[in-house]
């Protein structure tokens, strides 16, 4: 299989937020800002990784009827490194995040690949694949994050571009209904224009 | 009182789907017809309800005693899939009607984030066994009162002539954000 296509799927082609609708709760819970989004992305993109490349491995030793329960054995275990990594380094991060850190086990995003890719796939896909998923979703969390924070609170990455107020609404939880809305509506707009 | 306040706030306040944004993908999902919505609020209010309790039961008396509070990730996952399964095949044998009209939902609760997050939440904030409980049921309301709703104004939006770019899940957020900004009105009141 051609690698690139593989790895670039997860981008816009297979998008896990805006085409495939999964792992919507961290999407809408965590992206108050960018550095939000960004964080929670690349720390679903490790369990992705290392899941997919776990799964690949022992793909042929669990037995069919017992794989789903396996296969969420191997992602809590690489959750709970997350978990103890990020309490230990970015603090600031993990309590930012808060719940949904140890809500990445019900990610459907992590079992879906699990489910429908690296237990069908060799090594190398499969960890070519998670990277591509699990970049994909954290571009998705960094836009969203970016657009809510840019409205919400006049700032881009924790830079301040204007004084005073901006529209409160974008930071608070109905604002992540309305901008990931609009911007699926955006994502329609590029996708019939480039058909 | 207390427990009152608990389910109040759970139910209205920080509504664990519009506002605690958890349990999105069946929110968004098994929404379109009324009938599915109910069907998913039975299983998910079955499941969360006797999650809570045992995990809790499990984190107090196993957990908290072999110093060994890292596991709980692991260890309420497992219980939670275990349990989906348990209910699955008791609610097959005694009651057949209900197991028909569940059936279908049960093997997706597993992954609703909206159960594993109520037994986290309930034991992040130091509730006992009886406000657990309470907690669970409130949220269980809380999320067949979204859930129902919701499904109630997409019924009535497919009638309606949506803009072709907006059709399905976009619309659906849009309504979920309405939805959600007036739930805000309850801020406050607890």
């Amino acid at each position: 299989m051609n690698q690139w296509k593989n790895f670039s799927k997860g981008f816009i082609k297979e998008n896990a937020v805006f085409v495939l609708f999964l792992g919507l709760c961290p999407t809408l819970g965590v992206t108050t800002s960018a550095i939000n989004g960004l964080g929670m992305g690349l720390a679903t993109t490790f369990v992705l990784v290392m899941s997919n490349l776990v799964v690949s491995l022992v793909k042929n030793l669990i037995p069919d009827k017992v794989r789903i329960p396996a296969f969420i054995v191997i992602i809590a275990s690489f959750v709970t490194v997350v978990e103890l990594v990020m309490r230990g380094y970015v603090p600031g991060l993990f309590d930012a995040l808060g719940l949904f850190i140890p809500l990445i086990v019900v990610n459907c995003v992590v079992l879906g690949r699990a489910e429908a890719f690296a237990s069908k796939n060799t090594i190398w896909s499969s960890l070519v694949d998670g990277a591509g998923m699990g970049l994909g979703f954290t571009m998705a969390l960094t836009v969203l994050g970016a657009v809510r924070e840019l409205l919400g609170s006049g700032a881009f990455f924790g830079m301040k571009l204007i004084s005073g107020d901006a529209m409160l609404l974008f930071i608070l939880p109905p604002g992540a209904f309305l901008a990931l809305g609009y911007l699926l509506v955006l994502a329609n707009m590029i996708k019939e224009k480039t058909s | 009182m207390e427990y009152i306040l608990i389910i109040i706030s759970a139910v209205f306040v920080s509504n664990i789907v519009l506002n605690q944004f958890l349990g999105i993908c069946p929110f968004i999902g098994v929404s379109s017809k009324v009938e599915t919505a109910i069907g998913m609020t039975g299983a998910v209010t079955f499941v969360m309800v006797i999650a809570t309790l045992v995990t809790y039961l499990i984190y107090q008396s196993v957990l908290i005693p072999l110093g060994i509070v890292y596991m709980q990730t692991i260890t309420f996952i497992l219980v939670i899939a275990s349990l989906v399964q348990l209910v699955e095949i008791i609610l097959k044998k005694i009651s057949p009607p209900l197991y028909q009209a569940l059936g279908i939902f049960l093997p997706l609760i597993t992954t609703n984030c909206a159960v594993l997050g109520v037994a986290v939440l309930a034991v992040q904030k130091d509730f006992g066994l009886l406000e657990s409980t309470v907690f669970a049921i409130g949220n269980a309301i809380g999320f067949g009162l979204a859930l129902i709703t919701f499904s109630g104004i997409r019924e009535q939006l497919d009638l309606l002539n949506v803009p072709s770019r907006m059709k399905g899940v976009p619309i659906a957020f849009i309504v979920a954000g309405l939805m959600a900004l007036a739930f805000m009105g309850f801020a406050g009141i607890v």
